[in-house]
């Protein structure tokens, strides 16, 4: 297939219908309005396509479980002050074991904050900043090539894990156009059938989905069914990828965007014959740990570049169990750096810890 | 080869537009791509503006903090982005609009008198693919033949009368400078 | 000689950044003269909203504390209930307001809350590059309603004053426009009516602005304001909506 350009939120949108999305609901915000913008002039072309703008995220997400519960491939979209109000759907997605893709196209907060690229959203959609004991798959795509494949990959792990799945974009991501390869459209007859979807009790028992189980015993069981699922995500999901890494003797961590112009150091880095490699975790949750404490095995330093005041930094020393050690450079606000800045950071640290 | 480009005007001059033919005509011919256009409240000021990214590398940021070409169709955009472009780089002017000159004596400097090479179309319209011509022409980070496939791919959908009067517009520009 | 066209003390010197033909710029202009006339500059206090109008703070030189999208009336009531003696208003846009802080709104206004609501309806989520909003009128088109609002799929659209004053804690609520001289001069009008309604205790007041959105609107300053005449007002009619202060001399 030959490429597009397309914008990122487009792109989002575009992979979506192809991954047999049919139902959209969201609300406008800043940096993915052209999410919604696309599903509105898309979706009532494609067959059965359904967009509403709600009136809120709140109300948003719970068409998602709507939605979901009657069998469709739903989505929903926003960034950071609207991802907050949609954690109580997304809390409630996980209890119902209900699939939906949900996208952020994260920017500078807390609060308001502003509307430039930024990943301080890693917490909240790692840790789930919804109530209760329970995990949400996380993409950290880093091209628009990967919002196309992971979007699409998304739908995909949320029908077959009946569970809510995050891409974790983020403003610059969403905004700018890349040359995509997109994925092929599935039928809708073949999107896997859900036995379990309340379509009416026509000739079969009638059927509920709930999330209150008063029953501690029963709640309990719930749960730990919840955790063999996330036990099996965190076996068969998680995906990274490395570059440079076998001579390493620093490594740089980092994910999405800020990934990007790290490995644009990197290579700046390695002209001048400074060692230093990337591991850039695909999934933020599950986290690739054993990636790490493999590393951990060979190279002592690393390095971990966020664009927040250190997030995954903490998932990075979880992984490492105390082996190495990790010089954190963070840059919240939205601020972006050019790989030449972050290359002159790496290597200071490099030469101060007499690698080279 | 790794080439940034930013192009900035009012918004309604079509500066996203000239970024995403550039990008389109760079992938075409095989090349790495990234256009980033200004976005939100930024847009609200009246300025718009457009990173391009050409290269034959994988590209490690969008963002151009010190491009090698700037193409300015307003006043404001020359003030914003004269002191950006790295030295030795090179300014594409709309000196219909524009009366400053840059004050730095490092860039090479291209005027383009957009809205008078223009009347010289039946439409009196396209200036920025005027300027897009007159671009390609001396980055070279193109070539016309594929850009006038762009344009064909990008405008013929509608009205072919459309893609024509681009055609005419960007050669207009390409052989303007010399 | 009496100065007759300066900038009310009450609003800084920071120019607007709003579009040519904006309404929040006259809104500001006759709140600021508003405040002045009523001397109320050290005793009010403001709460914008996320919208066109979020840098609200940087214009008016009052006090003023940020509210999350919607959520407006709800801030504002924490405001009132400590500082009871205060005048409290909160200035809303229509997705702000009627979208969604629907439910702050209405329940403010059954509570009866002292506070008034400056609510700003020019159909369009105008900070987000105009997408359909809660009072976008049928077949408008936006770039959530690229084919034009539909009843069938986009549903009617609100007009939360009338909903507004039935609540029984509502006292006095008017729709009015800033598209011409005498429109401005009614809206500066009720405005003033709210704050001292507030100042008497009379509950929650409200004032809907009909006001021009030039750049999502796709048409010119002066195309917009006889839209707000010929189409906006059909769906939206101007006057009083409630009024329980029992005046009847500024009743207009
Ligand atoms: C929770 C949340 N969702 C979405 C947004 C993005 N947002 C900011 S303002 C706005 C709507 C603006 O429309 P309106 O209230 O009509 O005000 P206007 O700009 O038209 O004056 C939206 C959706 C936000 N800030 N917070
Ligand atoms: S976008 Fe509309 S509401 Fe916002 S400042 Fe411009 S004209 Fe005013
Ligand atoms: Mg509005």
């Amino acid at each position: 297939m030959p490429k597009v350009l397309m914008r990122g939120n487009h792109v989002v949108g575009e992979a979506a219908i192809r991954a047999g999305c049919r139902y959209y609901f969201g609300y406008p915000i800043t940096p993915q309005n052209e999410i919604p913008e696309y599903m509105s002039e898309k979706l009532p072309e494609a067959e059965g396509g359904v967009f509403i703008q709600a009136e809120s995220e709140i109300a948003s997400v719970h068409m998602v479980i709507g939605a979901s519960m009657a069998g469709g491939r739903v989505m929903t979209s926003s960034s950071g002050p609207g991802i907050s109000l949609k954690q109580e759907g997304i809390s409630f997605l996980c209890a119902l074991e209900l699939p939906a893709v949900i996208v952020n196209m994260s920017r500078g907060g807390p609060g308001l904050g502003n509307i430039a690229p930024s990943q301080s959203d890693y917490f909240q959609a790692t840790r789930g900043g919804g109530h209760g004991d329970y995990r949400t798959i996380v993409f950290g795509p880093n091209s628009c090539q990967e919002l196309a494949d992971l979007t699409y990959e998304g739908f995909n792990l949320a029908d077959k894990y009946r569970t809510p799945v995050l891409v974790l974009g983020d403003g610059m991501l969403g905004q700018m156009m890349e040359p995509v390869e997109l994925p092929q459209e599935i039928p809708l007859k073949k999107l896997p059938a859900k036995d379990w979807a309340l379509t009416g009790a026509k000739g079969r028992a009638s059927r509920f989905i709930r999330s209150l189980i008063l029953d501690p015993i029963k709640e309990e069981e719930h749960n730990w069914k919840l955790m063999r699922k996330y036990e099996k995500i965190t076996r068969e999901e998680v995906r990274w990828e490395t570059y440079f890494a076998d001579d390493a003797k620093m490594m740089v961590i980092a994910f999405g965007i800020a990934a990007r112009i790290a490995k644009g150091a990197i290579k700046r880095l390695r002209e001048e014959g400074v060692k230093v490699g990337l591991l850039r975790p695909i999934t933020l949750w599950p986290f690739p740990f054993k990636a790490i404490k493999e590393i951990s095995k060979k190279v002592k330093h690393f390095f971990v570049f966020e664009m927040n005041m250190g997030q995954m930094l903490e998932d990075v020393k979880l992984g490492l169990e105390g082996n190495g050690e990790v010089h954190f450079y963070g840059r919240p606000g939205g601020v972006i750096l050019t790989p030449l800045e972050i290359a002159r950071v790496i290597s200071s640290q490099y030469y101060q810890k007499r690698l080279g | 080869m790794l080439i940034k480009t930013i192009f900035s005007g009012f918004g309604g001059q079509g500066v996203i537009m000239m970024g995403y033919l550039l990008a389109t005509a760079g992938m075409i011919e095989g090349k790495n791509v990234t256009c980033l256009p200004s976005y939100g409240a930024e847009v609200r000021g009246g300025t718009a503006n457009c990173t391009v990214v050409v290269s034959s590398e994988e590209i490690a940021s969008p963002v151009a903090s010190e491009p090698e070409y700037a193409v300015l169709m307003n006043n404001p955009s020359l003030i914003r982005f004269q002191n950006q472009v790295q030295s030795g780089g090179t300014v594409f002017l709309n000196s219909s609009l524009i009366e400053d000159r840059p004050i730095r004596g490092d860039l090479v400097i291209y005027e383009v008198p957009l809205n008078d090479l223009i009347k010289q179309l039946s439409e009196n319209r396209g200036a920025n693919v005027v300027m897009l011509g007159a671009f390609i022409k001396k980055s070279g980070l193109v070539t016309p033949e594929t850009m006038i496939r762009v344009l064909k791919d990008t405008f013929s959908g509608k009205n072919p009368a459309v893609f024509k009067s681009n055609r005419s517009a960007l050669m207009l520009g390409y052989e303007y400078l010399k | 000689m009496k100065k007759v066209f300066g900038r009310p003390k009450s609003l800084k010197a920071t120019p607007f950044h709003y579009c040519p033909g904006c309404g929040h710029s006259i809104i500001h202009r006759l709140i600021g003269e508003v405040i002045d006339e009523m001397n109320l500059q050290e005793k009010i206090i403001g709460v914008p909203p996320a919208g066109c109008a979020v840098l609200a703070y940087n214009y008016f030189d009052i006090d003023m504390g940020e509210a999350s999208h919607g959520r407006a009336a709800a801030v504002a009531t924490g405001f009132k209930r400590v500082l009871p003696d205060r005048i409290v208003f909160t200035y809303q846009g229509d997705g702000d307001m009627a979208a969604i802080g629907t439910a702050e709104s209405i329940h403010a206004a059954a509570r009866g809350e002292n506070i008034t609501t400056i609510f700003v309806n020019n159909g369009v989520y105008g900070m987000t590059g105009g997408q359909m909003a809660p009072t976008t009128i049928l077949g408008q088109n936006t770039t959530t309603s690229p084919r034009g609002r539909k009843e069938k799929t986009e549903g009617f659209p609100i007009n939360l004053s009338e909903m507004l004053a039935i609540a029984r804690g509502s006292s006095y609520i008017e729709r009015t426009a800033v598209n011409t001289p005498a429109n401005i001069l009614k809206t500066k009008k009720a405005i003033a009516k709210a704050f001292r309604l507030q100042m008497q205790g009379y509950g929650f007041t409200l004032v809907e602005i009909l006001s021009a959105c030039p750049t999502n609107w796709k048409m010119d300053p002066v195309k917009s304001s006889k839209w707000i005449d010929e189409v906006m007002t059909s769906h939206f009619p101007l006057g009083v909506l409630k009024d329980n202060s029992g005046d009847k001399k500024d009743a207009h």
